[in-house]
Formats: structure tokens, sequence, C-alpha cells
């Protein structure tokens, strides 16, 4: 089979169980697309001796009959996830050597169901931004452009979103804090699903905001999404935050048929100076969601504007207090000394030289909102916002719909470099559309609808009730297949 | 809220984070445009609000309290920047 790197989770996991396309040719052709797409800078470690023995099991497995959804499957993994013995460094200097020895459960489930990994995944460090570009790496590219400029893959999953644009792998994980798996997906025309908070296991995820951190898939399709998303989540005891709720077989969920759901549009969304490619494309998500046989009604969000200012207190607070764990003694790096330095002096130095300027910036935020005197005006002001955040999707719920559809980012693909210049702020308005999410813990998709102007994918956003995630990806299905949309970026790489 | 340099000086150093004092008026700078951006929170009626602890109402799991890990301390120092005689290596603590 030609070019099967380019295959969906689905198409290959038929081909690979009828006989037609064995695991190993599969992933020999992932890890040559993988070799001649290092313009994109997507793949930051690439572990093919690990992929093909992970392969050739997968084709006894297919040959014994023996085969779940993702046996034989090649993926690119986040460097957000510890994966034993090979690199996890989350795309920051200061864990440069870091060999984890351990597995963490996502990448452990994924291998148990026969998957293949093909190598670690570009991200802007430890999760923190929008564009990928404040990476130890160096920025993943998108492989969508319109010019001769290179455009951001969007952040913090960049890397894992260029990827499976690219067709590097069949599918990706990503995790999203406040918008990392969803704005790279709508940016680079792929879907992300964003699970309910404690679907999936944080174990073995290097940790940014724990009570906003959740990892899911980045796919090709929404079928994808959801095959790959039962395979990743469960409970796990290793993570006491995850719930112990039955997964369902989220695939079965997608029927096509949403007539009498009641879909929300929430005024709020229209942000003053919303882009008219921007609406229009809202516009017409309604409209196929309608013609689908689903109501279309206003909500009100009432809280959302507040949502982005309480995510930088809650975040960066949450973040100073996990990164206190890189201090030179443990892992990664650590600075050279100078005579006379003491311990303090290691920590003061490793920390300066190991972690990038937007990392030391949410560290030290974080750091003042919790200090004496403060911590009751930002982090506990800031967590009584979150509590009136979740409470408008609570009530909107109640009040009977079924979904909320909105855009997932306020603008299509930004030049990398573009945003240099601008105010940290001005980047985190970018996920304008999706951090209210991560505060409410809600499940999230956002699925490609278009293309803009320029021939740049636009990306919707479809939000769901808690452990819901099997009816928000029947209604993501129900707009990708009204929405066809089938356009892929032009190889440049 | 404003961050003067003074202010900015001691979050660095609560944050163990080294800051050239060049670097410092910029840093200041940066950090008060963020707590800027943050001020809105003051608008929103928040009386009588509970603080959120979880956000899915969970009674967070428990389980026997007994070891259920260990004898690994080859793994556990192997990333270890200067690991000796089975213990991680700092500078001097205590003279």
């Amino acid at each position: 089979m030609s070019n099967a790197n380019e295959l969906t989770i689905a198409a290959a996991r038929d081909a690979l169980r009828k006989g037609d396309l064995s695991a190993t040719d599969l992933t020999m052709a992932c890890l040559t697309a993988i070799d001649a797409g290092d313009g994109l800078g997507a793949f930051v470690h690439k572990t093919p001796d690990i992929a093909l023995d992970q392969a050739r099991a997968a084709d006894l497995r297919l040959k014994a009959g023996d085969a779940p959804d993702l046996c034989g499957i090649p993926l690119g993994i986040k460097d957000l996830f510890c994966t034993k013995n090979v690199p996890s460094q989350a795309a920051s200097n200061i864990l440069k050597g870091f060999l984890p020895q351990y597995e963490s459960t996502v990448t452990t489930r994924l291998f148990e169901a026969g998957a293949v990994m093909l190598g670690k995944l570009n991200m802007d460090e430890f999760a923190m931004g929008s564009s990928n570009e404040s990476s130890c790496y160096g920025p993943a590219v998108n492989p969508w452009r319109v010019d001769d400029r290179e455009l951001s893959p969007g952040g913090s999953s960049g890397g894992s979103a260029s990827a499976v644009a690219g067709d590097l792998c069949i599918a990706a994980t990503g995790t999203d804090t406040g918008g990392s798996i969803r704005q790279p997906a709508a940016f680079c025309g792929i879907v992300g699903i964003k699970p309910t908070y404690g679907r999936v296991s944080r174990w073995g995820i290097i940790a940014y905001a724990s009570s906003l951190d959740q990892a899911g898939p980045m796919t090709k399709s929404v079928r994808d999404a959801a095959i790959m998303l039962r395979a990743m989540a469960g409970h796990d005891e290793k993570d006491s935050t995850s719930a112990d709720i039955a997964v369902p077989d989220f695939e079965a969920a997608l029927t096509g048929d949403i007539r009498g759901k009641k879909i929300g549009l929430p005024k709020e969304y229209r942000l003053p100076g919303l882009r008219p490619e921007i609406q229009k494309i809202w516009d017409k998500g309604a409209e196929m969601l309608r013609d689908a046989g689903a109501e279309i009604v206003d909500v009100s969000l009432p809280h959302t504007k507040y949502a982005l200012p309480a995510y930088y207190v809650i975040a960066p607070a949450e973040a100073s207090s996990n990164l206190a764990r890189y201090d030179g003694v443990r892992y990664g790096h650590r600075a050279k000394l100078s005579a006379g330095d003491g311990i303090t002096e290691m920590y003061e130095k490793t920390r300066a030289e190991g972690f990038g300027a937007e990392v030391k910036r949410r560290i030290m935020i974080g750091t003042y909102v919790l200090s004496a005197g403060f911590y009751d005006a930002y982090y506990n002001r800031a967590r009584k916002v979150r509590a009136l955040i979740k409470r408008d999707f609570e009530q909107a719920f109640a009040a009977g719909v079924d979904a909320i559809l909105t855009p997932a980012t306020p603008t299509p693909a930004f030049g990398l470099g573009e945003m240099q210049s601008a105010d940290p702020v001005e980047m985190y308005l970018n996920d304008v559309f999706t951090v209210t999410l991560n505060l409410a813990g809600l499940p999230g998709v956002s699925v490609p609808v278009g293309l803009d102007a320029d021939g740049l994918p636009l990306g919707l956003q479809l939000i769901g009730r808690p452990w819901e995630e099997g009816d928000l990806l029947n209604h993501a299905y129900v707009l990708e297949r009204a929405a066809g949309f089938v356009a892929k970026p032009q190889k440049w790489w | 809220m404003s961050i003067d340099v003074e202010t900015a000086r001691r979050v660095a150093k609560l944050a163990r984070i080294q800051v050239d004092d060049g670097d410092l008026p910029a840093l200041a700078g940066e950090l008060s445009n963020i707590l800027g951006f943050m001020e809105q929170l003051n608008e929103v009626n928040v009386d009588g609000v509970e603080p959120m602890t979880s956000v899915t109402p969970m009674r967070l799991k428990r389980r026997k309290d007994v070891v259920t890990d260990g004898n690994m301390q080859d793994l556990v120092l192997k990333n270890a920047p200067d690991a000796r005689e089975g213990f991680f290596a700092v500078p001097k603590v205590v003279e």
C-alpha cells in the first residue's frame, strides 16, 4: 500500500486486520515520512528501533487474531509523557538527558493495545504556550502555508498537530491545560479532544497545572479520536484524581443522529472585534447542525470574560508548585558552580539556566499570587471565579442543552515570530475560547470545518456534558460529515 | 497592582531563579502587565462563593497505608546529576 502513512486509524486498523497491510510496512512508511519531514520540526526524539520491535510484535498479534483497535498503529507521543529510557524533557533544557525509568499510564495502555511509538513530539516548554515557539528544540512548523512564511502549528501540542496534519504518523497524543490540544488541532486542520477532567490518568505526564491538565488524542478524524480516546482512558490507582467510571465504546456512539438535540451558542463568545471569517464559520457550523435536525438555542455563560484572568492566576500558581521539583538534585540539568557556591546558588543558577523565559515568568507569577498577603486577593478570588464559570455551564446544561458550539480559536494560524514582540498577554488571548472548559473540567473537541480566504484551516469547538464524550463526539461526527473537510496541506517540506 | 524592582527581586528569590540586577526592571514590567490583566477579577461579585477545591465532585480514593513499591535505589538515582554511595549529592548545606 503506497502512502500508508496517510491513513486514518480506522482505515489502517481495517487494512491490518484484513492482512492488506502489515504493521511493519505501515511503521516503515511513517518512519520514512518522519525522516523526510525534519523541516516540520515535529519529531524531536525518533525511536525507530522501538517502533519496529513493536510493529513486529503487533504483526504477530494480528496473525493470531488478538488485535485490539490500536494494534500496529504508529503514533507520535508528546514530549510531556514519560517514556521508559526514551528522552522525555517537556521541551525544556532543565530535563536534558532525563531518561525516565518508568512508563506513563497513557503510553502503557497504548502499548498494551498494540500501538507503536515512532518518537517524541515537539511542544511548548512544560506545555506553557500557544505557538510551540517556547521549545528548547526550536519551533515545530505548521504543514499549512499560504506564502513563503512559516506558520505556527499552535501550542502547546504543536509537534503533535504538525506531525498528524503532515502525515508523519497516524495519530498522536496531546495534553491540554488551557487549549493545548484544541488550538493546535484547529491551526493544523485536524481533530483533537480534551476529555472530561479525570477521564485519562495523568500519571507519568510531566505536570504543569494539575487541576487543569488532561491528555487526549489528536487525530485525522472524529472516528479516530473515539477509537484512541477509549484506549487512553480509564481509572488508574496511581492518579488519585482519575475517575472510577466505566469507559464506554466511544466509536459505537457515532450514530450520526443528532435529531432533537439542543445546541447552545453562547452569546458571550461573540467577542467585540471577532473576525468576520470566524463568525462566518461559526454560523455555518450552527447551520450544519440545524440541518442535521438539532435545535439551535442561545445560551448565556456570563463569566466567560473572566476565564482567562482566572486561568492566569490558577495555572501559574500550580505550576510554581509543580516545577519546584526541578532543583538540580534528582534529575536533569545542574548548573556548574563557582567556588564558594552553596545549595541556594545551585538552585538559583540551575533554574535560571534550565528554564526558558515564559516558564520563568509563570513560575514567578505563581510565586507572587501565592505569597503571603496576596493569596486571598489573587488565588482565592480566582478559585471563586472558577466556581462561577463552572456554574455557568451547569446552568446551561440543566436548561436542556446537549452541546455548546463555539469557535476553536480567534484567528487562523499566525506566522512564526509574529507574536514575538507582543506582550505575553496577547499570546494568552489565543486560548480565550478553550480555557473555560479546563476551568470547568468539561470535555471539548476541535473539528476542522473549513478554510479561510487564504486557504488556512479553521476549526470549531463543541463542548459536552461531563463524562459524555461519546455524545460529544457524535455531534462532532455530524459536524465533520456535514463540513466534508478533506483539504490537505501541500507538501513543501 | 504594580510590581517594583524590589518586589521582582524578592519574587525571583522566593522562586529560586537567579535574575541579574540589570534584568529586574524589565521583569518587573512584565509581571506588572500580567497582574494588571488579572485585576479584572475584582469586577466579579464573589460574595458567598466557595473557592473551588475539586473540579469534579469526587471524594479522593483511599487505600491501605502499606508499602506498594520500593527496592529500586539504582533506578531512583539513575538520573541524578551527582549521586554517591547511594545518596543524592549536593553542595555542603551545614557548615
